[in-house]
């Protein structure tokens, strides 16, 4: 029962890296990603020429090159030129950028959605443009965006084991020093897949609770099941 | 009374409104009809400022609170209005829709107080009891909990209806209110409508419904190509029309005018 006793001893450390680390950082980068994101759709949809060629420039950039690449430009590259960054800093920054530039395209895609007449309808009651936007296109795109939104959420927890790279003492990098020392890959490179699976499994359970929220008002031939 | 004069509008180089002139004073009921294309919906919207003539005026005089002031603005193609001007026009009016346009995520009664909350700053308990009274007032006050999608066509104007008149606007819009509608659905909303005409609420509609166009409006305007070729009373402009153009379109609702105008 040599694998059982390092899997065990091993359990705790993983889900301790996974908390300190792959959890804040999946967090953190996923909602300033968000923001990001929500901005870059609204330069996008209507920031007129300039910004809205930035906005695009931005998300060029970011989905057309691989996310390693970026960590390590950010953690490696950078000093070169006088910015030293710590590995969880420089990680939350790559996984924000990451993370604004794709979600941008799925709330932009969103916004659209919403027939004008939505617009229509609160203009002609008196709402401002940004009322119009939090009040009533905002709620109504939130529920278009989750499933989407969950994906790149739940993509995001696993790709955070990028950061082993950049030497972010996270989850999957404790894997590989007990790997390293124990000579037991297997189990402890499945224990790992299976901590990520446990966290990724609480974001599906909330996102199906967000989706029934968020759709509360559809009549049931609307509702995807 | 509101007045708009010298509309001009177009979307690119497409001119919908060549030079539209009308007056709406208070309490009457105008109903604008003619062939799609004609500039009807346009010209409502133009009302609102949900779309922004290139040139004319528009007028809000004499309101029925005085507090508010008049607004007068000249359009001109180079200059938008200012954001605050636009948005005391829509203030000052309500308007429904072909497609109801119902926030589907909020509750018919949610509905009704959304702009009394969000914009004009009311008390939740001040504007939920306003929104029911109104729901009330279009026979939907057992509703009020239910979702857009789980009312029918004819109920989900009428919420709309109670939604426009919510913040007591001096003007109602009404953009095709029954097209979407079938014959039976559409008498609740005419039913509801007569009855907001009979209290003198102002109305303007834009329709192609020939019992909402004879039987609520007490003035008619028939726009074609961009211009009001001829208004007037709903019996002259369909019993006696004077310009050919509003002939030929009367004739071909000859069978619904005989009808429901006893002629």
């Amino acid at each position: 029962m040599h694998w059982l006793k390092i899997m065990l001893d091993s359990f705790w450390p993983f889900v301790t890296a996974g908390l300190i680390f792959t959890v804040p950082l999946s967090l953190l980068s996923f909602a300033l990603g968000l923001g990001l994101g929500f901005l870059t759709a609204l330069a996008r949809l209507y920031g007129g020429r300039v910004l809205s060629s930035v906005a695009r420039f931005y998300v060029w950039v970011i989905r057309g090159t691989p996310l390693l690449v970026q960590l390590f430009l950010i953690f490696y590259g950078l000093p070169n030129l006088g910015i030293v960054l710590d590995a969880f800093p420089a990680a939350l920054i790559g996984f924000t950028l990451n993370m604004g530039a794709y979600t941008s395209e799925i709330l932009r895609a969103a916004i659209a959605s919403i027939p004008v007449g939505q617009w229509e309808a609160a203009f002609s009651i008196g709402m401002s443009w940004p009322q119009a936007m939090r009040r009533t296109i905002l709620p109504q795109a939130a529920r278009v965006a989750t499933p989407p939104l969950a994906n790149s959420f739940i993509g995001l927890v696993k790709d955070t084991s990028l950061a082993a790279a950049i030497t972010v003492p996270e989850l999957f990098q404790s894997a590989q020093r007990v790997a390293a020392a124990t000579y037991e890959p297997l189990i402890l490179y499945s224990e790992a897949a299976l901590i990520y699976l446990m966290f990724s499994s609480v974001l599906s359970a909330l996102q199906s609770r967000l989706e029934a929220r968020l759709g509360r008002h559809l009549s049931p031939l609307e509702t995807i099941r | 009374m509101i007045e708009l004069s010298g509309i001009v509008m177009g979307y690119g180089q497409t001119p919908v409104l060549r030079g539209v002139d009308l007056a709406l004073s208070t309490g009457s009921v105008t109903a604008l009809i003619g062939p799609s294309g004609g500039g009807k919906s346009t010209l409502l919207r133009c009302v609102n400022l949900l779309g922004i003539p290139q040139a004319g005026s528009l007028t809000f005089a004499g309101g029925l609170a005085p507090a508010l002031g008049d607004i007068e603005i000249t359009f001109d193609v180079r200059a938008r209005p200012h954001r605050d001007e636009i948005l005391r026009v829509r203030r000052r009016t309500g308007m429904i829709f072909q497609a109801f346009n119902l926030f589907p995520h909020r509750t018919a009664l949610r509905n009704v107080m959304e702009g009394l909350t969000t914009v004009f700053g009311w008390e939740e308990e001040k504007a939920r009891a306003r929104a029911i009274e109104l729901l009330t007032k279009v026979g939907l006050e057992g509703k009020a909990e239910a979702y857009p999608a789980a009312l029918s066509g004819g109920q989900q104007q009428r919420v709309a209806i109670a939604r426009a008149l919510a913040h007591s606007p001096e003007l109602l819009l009404c953009d095709e209110p029954t097209s979407a509608l079938d014959p039976e659905l559409a008498a609740e909303v005419v039913e509801t409508l007569r009855a907001l005409a009979a209290e003198g609420v102002t109305m303007l509609m834009a329709t192609h419904d020939l019992r909402l166009a004879a039987s609520v409006a007490r003035e008619v305007a028939f726009l074609d190509a961009g211009r009001i070729v001829e208004s007037g009373p709903p019996q002259e402009i369909f019993a006696r029309p004077r310009e050919d153009r509003t002939r030929a379109f009367v004739s071909t609702l000859t069978d619904f005018v005989s009808d429901s105008m006893g002629i």
